[in-house]
């Protein structure tokens, strides 16, 4: 367990931004395990290079974000087999 | 619906909770209201562009007024928390996005009976949902299960006590982890899964629960309550991190 | 964008910028040791723990913690800096230098790259050159005491002329190799070598 973990939810508002909908009540389907669970509920790395998203019952990456310095955003969600918004 | 835009907040008013917890009221124009257990992000920038941004939990109901409560622990040696403490007063202005979120949310029509877990400053978002459901009158049934280190650290204390005193299905329930007030007889210890089984007894296994609070207290909770029986659909999690937020 | 509201009597918690020599461009100088990362800290059991050297090798080689802990290791005394800004002065390590590791294997000719590998999947690659003649080391200690997990433990590459994101935590090994292979953040939107006196931070910089 690592104190600093926190949930999808904390990164609504870049999850926002990104897809200009609300996200974190949107299902995501674990690449690697297939659990399904809103993205609200995956465990979020922030404060580092990204955020880094896992599934909260394989630990395995779901989805990562980073910002480039134009203020654009990459996105890599191939953790997520599916993600139903 | 639109997506969220960077407005501007300016403080109106400021009140001490306990000896290291503030509740700021932000004037917001525009503000579309918002759902009991979402939270905004402030940035704050310095004269040479350097920004700090953080995420807080709304602290009042959804009202008509475009104004809401943010409550905020301060975190000896963080970066924002001293500030808003320490330097802000009514009239000044920051940076705001929201509302946010919508998976750590409660909606007055959910009828299942609601948990609220809650460790220090993770009582927030909970607090909103509690004033939420006595601004509509919901009689549904809703136990507090509240961590603090100490009767002085439990914030919103009378308010809470009035709600108790409604007799409305509300129940608060305290745990203290670092003093105990004199004549105690209540829970003096962490969150732990005995302490859940006893609580739940009260409000039975169809319960939806949020756990809200630093890391270590909210994955202790969550774990117990899917280990007594709730679907892990029925816990829905706010972990604020190391500090408590 | 729109103007920017300035926060009135807002600092932020950074040190006066220090001029000189020692603060790369665009850097603040922290007192913390912020723990940043990309995932849980994984939580490996010391019986269980090796560390390995494999890829373009004549042999792998593969110590067990009582192994790697008898290596000839030596205090480092190095200033790190993290993308995200913050530099730290003067931090303290116990560790086996690359050199005396690499010894232990035949290169062949055709390693150039180095991937380091870690549990919990993190990966990170370096031109070779990057990792000899004592430019990189595999940390143990940290201050005089035990490397925690928090910041890596039970052992961390460190390579301090380069981003802290190269420095991976919770190294398990290294993979010798003929090509270029980017890893979790190279691949990522950020700098393939990532020298902060040049502010490689991303890709395309």
């Amino acid at each position: 367990m690592d104190p600093r973990t926190l949930d999808g939810n904390a990164v609504a508002g870049t999850l926002n931004e990104i897809f200009g909908v609300e996200m974190t009540t949107a299902v995501g389907r674990c690449a690697h395990c297939g659990n399904r669970a809103p993205l609200g509920a995956l465990l979020a790395y922030v404060g580092g290079p990204g955020i880094v998203l896992r599934c909260s019952v394989c630990s395995e990456l779901v989805m990562r974000i980073m910002r480039r310095p134009d203020g654009s955003y990459l996105l890599d969600a191939r953790g997520a087999g599916y993600i139903r918004i | 619906m639109a997506p969220l835009q960077w407005q501007v907040a300016t403080v109106t008013a400021l009140r001490s909770e306990t000896k290291r917890v503030k509740t700021l009221t932000l004037l917001v124009p525009g503000w579309p209201s918002h759902r009991p257990g979402q939270h905004v992000d402030i940035r704050l920038t310095a004269e040479d562009g350097y920004q700090a941004q953080r995420s807080y939990s709304i602290a009042s109901a959804p009202s008509a007024q475009p104004l809401i409560d943010l409550t905020v622990e301060r975190v000896a040696g963080g970066e924002v928390s001293p500030f808003l403490h320490d330097e802000l007063v009514a009239g000044d202005r920051f940076e705001m996005r929201g509302p946010i979120g919508g998976y750590f949310v409660w909606e007055a029509a959910a009828a299942d009976p609601l948990l609220l877990v809650a460790g220090g400053s993770g009582v927030v978002p909970l607090m909103a949902i509690i004033r939420h459901r006595a601004q509509v009158a919901s009689g549904v049934p809703c136990t507090l299960l509240y961590s603090s280190r100490s009767r002085d650290d439990v914030i919103y204390a009378a308010e809470l006590e009035r709600l108790n005193q409604r007799r409305d299905g509300l129940r608060v329930i305290y745990t203290f982890t670092r003093a105990e007030p004199p004549g105690w007889t209540g829970y003096s210890r962490r969150i732990d899964m005995s302490m859940l089984g006893e609580v739940i007894e009260g409000t039975g296994r169809m319960a939806q629960a949020f756990v809200c609070g630093p890391t270590p207290l909210v994955e202790v909770a969550a774990r117990s309550l899917v280990d007594i029986g709730l679907a892990a659909s029925q816990v829905r999690t706010e972990r604020f991190g190391p500090t408590g937020g | 964008m729109g103007e920017r509201l300035v926060t009135r009597g807002f600092v932020g918690r950074r040190a006066a910028p220090e001029r000189g020599q020692r603060v790369p461009p665009g850097q603040y100088v922290t007192d913390d040791f912020p723990v940043l990362s990309a995932g849980p800290t994984p939580r490996t059991a010391l019986a269980d723990w090796t560390f390995r050297i494999e890829g373009l090798v004549g042999q792998p080689v593969s110590w067990s913690w009582p192994e790697f802990s008898a290596l000839p290791a030596r205090e480092y005394v190095v200033d790190i800096s993290c993308v995200t800004k913050w530099t730290k002065l003067d931090t303290r390590w116990q560790g086996v230098s690359l050199d005396t590791l690499l010894e232990h294997v035949e290169l062949d000719s055709r390693a150039a790259f180095v991937v380091a590998f870690c549990d919990g999947g993190y990966t990170t690659n370096l031109p070779i050159a990057d990792v000899l003649n004592d430019r990189a080391f595999v940390a143990h200690g940290y201050d005089g005491a035990p490397l925690s997990p928090e910041h890596g433990g039970p052992a961390r590459l460190v390579v301090p002329h380069l981003y802290l994101w190269k420095s991976a935590k919770w190294v398990r090994g290294l993979r010798l190799m003929e090509r270029d292979e980017p890893g979790f953040w190279e691949s990522f939107g950020y700098h393939n070598r990532g020298d902060p006196w040049l502010e490689e931070r991303y890709s395309g910089d």
